[in-house]
């Protein structure tokens, strides 16, 4: 186990963080978005346990855990608002949908 | 080369590549699909890292609720066929560029910043990563969060429901 450095979960966290940002930036679809920003959430978590295990401590482990519970609530109110806004507009492609009130 | 790094390999090349298939696919339900192969495969990291409990947690939650609630919404709303217009060639090269530009700029900060030493830190507990040293610190030290999540979590399903029921037409 020890020869696997932290700096490589740090690259490893860091590619899927870019893989995310990159996903926001070509993508419209928005579930592909929301689904891009729980891998940008992932990346965070996953550097939180790295870390956590380096200093043998366990507090990344309970923000592991509280990032998650904000990632679930994120996703469901997410999701509702994204079927109201089918129901309204018929798309969920974001480049129709560039006004804040309608 | 230790039998860690060969898995550490593997899982790794895994996790990256499902998440570029998440990106990159046409079909969104694959891209759900591939989101659950990616989340595995950083339950393995967890495992590796002496997470256990972290890394069950990850897969009930988000390859067992999030993402069968993504791929509901998705066939619900009928959007699995191919008709997403995609956006132009230049809009993709730049953000190409800025998100490669982006991970250049982490890498280099983690370069300045971390020292390059491998994964050598403090000694680790024995009972590090359990779900009963979990649960001690949980319901200790970070008992007023813990709490507060449950308001979070009130809050989420009052939303979702009043969002989901309302109707469109009486607006």
């Amino acid at each position: 186990m020890d020869l696997i450095g932290y700096e490589n979960y740090f690259w490893l966290s860091t590619a899927l963080f870019s893989i995310g940002i990159l996903g926001i930036l070509i993508r419209r679809n928005m579930i592909i978005l929301l689904m891009c920003i729980e891998i940008m959430l992932n990346a965070a978590n996953l550097m939180f346990i790295a870390f956590s295990y380096k200093w043998g401590n366990m507090d990344g482990h309970i923000f592991v855990f509280f990032s998650m519970l904000v990632a679930a609530a994120e996703a469901a109110v997410g999701l509702a608002l994204m079927v109201l806004i089918y129901r309204k507009f018929k798309t969920v492609d974001i480049s129709y949908l560039d006004k804040l009130k309608f | 080369m230790e039998i860690q790094n060969i898995i550490f390999v593997i899982l790794s090349a895994l996790t990256l590549m499902c998440a570029l298939g998440v990106v990159f696919s046409k079909n969104p339900i694959h891209s759900g699909l591939l989101l659950v192969l990616t989340m595995f495969s950083i339950s393995g990291h967890y495992l590796l890292l002496h997470a256990q409990f972290v890394a069950i947690v990850n897969i009930i939650v988000y390859a067992g609720a999030v993402m069968v609630l993504l791929l509901f919404v998705l066939m619900l709303l009928n959007l699995n066929k191919d008709n997403e217009p995609q956006k132009s060639i230049m809009v993709k090269i730049i953000g190409t560029l800025s998100a490669g530009g982006i991970m250049i700029s982490m890498v280099a900060v983690s370069k300045i910043f971390l020292v390059q030493k491998s994964m050598q830190g403090l000694p680790v507990a024995e009972d590090f990563g359990y779900v009963k040293s979990l649960g001690a610190l949980l319901f200790t030290d970070y008992i007023l969060p813990f709490e507060l999540a449950s308001i979070l979590f009130l809050a989420a399903i009052v939303g979702a429901v009043f969002l989901g029921t309302r109707s469109v037409e009486n607006k």
